[in-house]
């Protein structure tokens, strides 16, 4: 099939890119993008590691083509470090122990990030509901709601957001 | 998994994809949330040679009260469900099911418009608007037509849309006073199918007997199943606690599971007439509020 020319922003960079429509998002992503941050995990839409941004909205980039993402914005993991600063969700993941193997921590960022972006403040069952759609098969995810936890706090007293 | 080689068309219009599926018949399919039909296609349980994506058609995608009706937009997401001031004020069971299908990530994408054309009883919104009576408004090249909720399933995968048609709307009547809807579903985990679900819309009368009821079980059957014996009893009737058994009783009657990984037949027949309990107490007590 013919490939097609498609622009998106990634972490703030305009990029173009030719795809054949069946390109799947993740793929453009980390082989066409170099961002290899986003993971592919099942590859089935179940375990949300290659969950992405898509103009402001959590989606699984595994179960997009790239060529729907024209002309879109995207953040990845990359994404969330500024001027050489860790996100405050990162010093949580570090600082709680929020990971084990670190497989799932890309997309539980991601979840996270557009957590604390509605909610702020969230509680506990707040923070379990926020990250459903991403699975963790080491934590058990008790120091990864510890992390968010950390991160949600920390950006209420630093102004970060 | 790489899903098999297609065209893609991205159409602005209405009338511009109704061309385009007339153009290439079986061979093409509308991508809207694509959350079923992207996992099916890598599976290569659909391997259509056309992909004609809905997704930038302006104006489907809307919830807004009109003429006596709910009208949801076809491209409408489960999010924008999720975040609805007037679904949450006023449609307690259409918000319980938008909050239990999948997880946020797929809820972001996701329409209620795909929920239903796909036509897969595992999926949460047939019942839910089989138990609100609601209607399907189709566009083809013959323009709109308008399809009640109890004719739109045909069988497993199998919708009355025709080749040329696409859904654009979903009607749902406004409940009048003292009315209350839940949705009670069972999943293994969260992003899970049903093991088994139940939907339920109740009207009650000046004296608190139940005015009009609409049941409707999700996963127990090639379609949708409407639970005509259950609404039918409970019509009438002050909901107390026997009465509500035996209404879900009856409408755990109506369910015809198939076995599978989620649990044998007899089990999810149980688990229907037990969360058919829970469903119908809890629109009783919404609708007294």
């Amino acid at each position: 099939m013919a490939k097609q020319t498609i622009k998106v922003k990634i972490n703030g960079r305009e990029r173009e890119a030719s795809v054949e429509p069946r390109l799947l998002l993740v793929h453009l992503i980390r082989e066409s993008l170099g961002q290899t941050g986003t993971h592919i995990g099942c590859d089935t839409s179940n375990c949300g590691a290659c969950t992405v941004m898509l103009n402001g909205k959590t989606i699984k980039s595994c179960t997009m083509f790239a060529v729907q993402a024209d002309g879109g914005e995207l953040m990845t993991v990359e994404g969330l470090i500024q001027n050489g600063q860790w996100h405050p969700l990162q010093e949580g993941f570090k600082e709680e122990h929020g990971l084990q193997c670190g497989f799932c921590t890309p997309g539980m960022l991601m979840s996270s990030y557009a957590l604390l972006q509605k909610n702020p403040n969230p509680t506990e069952e707040d923070i379990r509901w926020g990250i459903s759609g991403n699975l963790c098969r080491c934590t058990g995810y008790q120091n990864i709601v510890k992390a968010v936890q950390f991160a949600a706090k920390k950006m209420a007293q630093g102004g970060t957001k | 998994m790489i899903p098999p080689a297609f065209e893609y068309l991205r159409p602005k219009t209405v009338p511009e994809a109704v061309q385009m599926l007339q153009q290439h018949g079986d061979e093409a399919k509308i991508l809207s949330g694509g959350q079923s039909l992207i996992p099916m296609m890598k599976l290569r349980l659909a391997r259509p040679a056309f992909i004609i994506d809905i997704n930038r058609i302006a104006g489907l995608s809307y919830i807004k009260e009109e003429g006596g009706f709910l009208k949801i937009g076809g491209l409408t997401r489960e999010a924008e469900l999720e975040a609805s001031h007037i679904v949450k004020s006023k449609y307690p069971l259409l918000m319980d099911t938008a909050e239990v299908i999948a997880d946020p990530q797929v809820r972001n994408m996701a329409t209620v418009g795909g929920n239903l054309a796909h036509g897969d009883p595992a999926n949460d919104h047939p019942a839910t608007m089989m138990a609100l009576g609601a209607q399907i408004v189709a566009t083809g090249s013959k323009g709109e037509r308008v399809i009640p909720i109890e004719q739109f399933f045909v069988t497993l995968f199998t919708t009355a849309l025709k080749q040329d048609e696409i859904l654009t709307e979903i009607r749902i009547p406004i409940p009048p006073a003292k009315s209350g809807g839940a949705y009670e579903k069972l999943e293994r985990k969260v992003g899970d199918f049903a093991t088994a679900a139940v939907a339920v819309q109740l009207t009650l009368d000046a004296s608190g007997a139940v005015a009009s009821a609409g049941i409707a079980l999700t996963n127990a059957g090639p379609t949708p199943i409407k639970a005509k014996k259950a609404e039918d009893f409970l019509r009438g009737k002050k909901p107390d606690a026997a009465t509500i058994a035996q209404a879900a009783q009856l409408a755990s009657e109506a369910a015809q599971p198939s076995a599978d990984l989620r649990g044998p037949a007899a089990y999810k027949v149980g688990l229907a007439k037990e969360l058919a309990k829970r469903a119908i107490a809890t629109a009783v007590a919404r609708a007294g509020k």
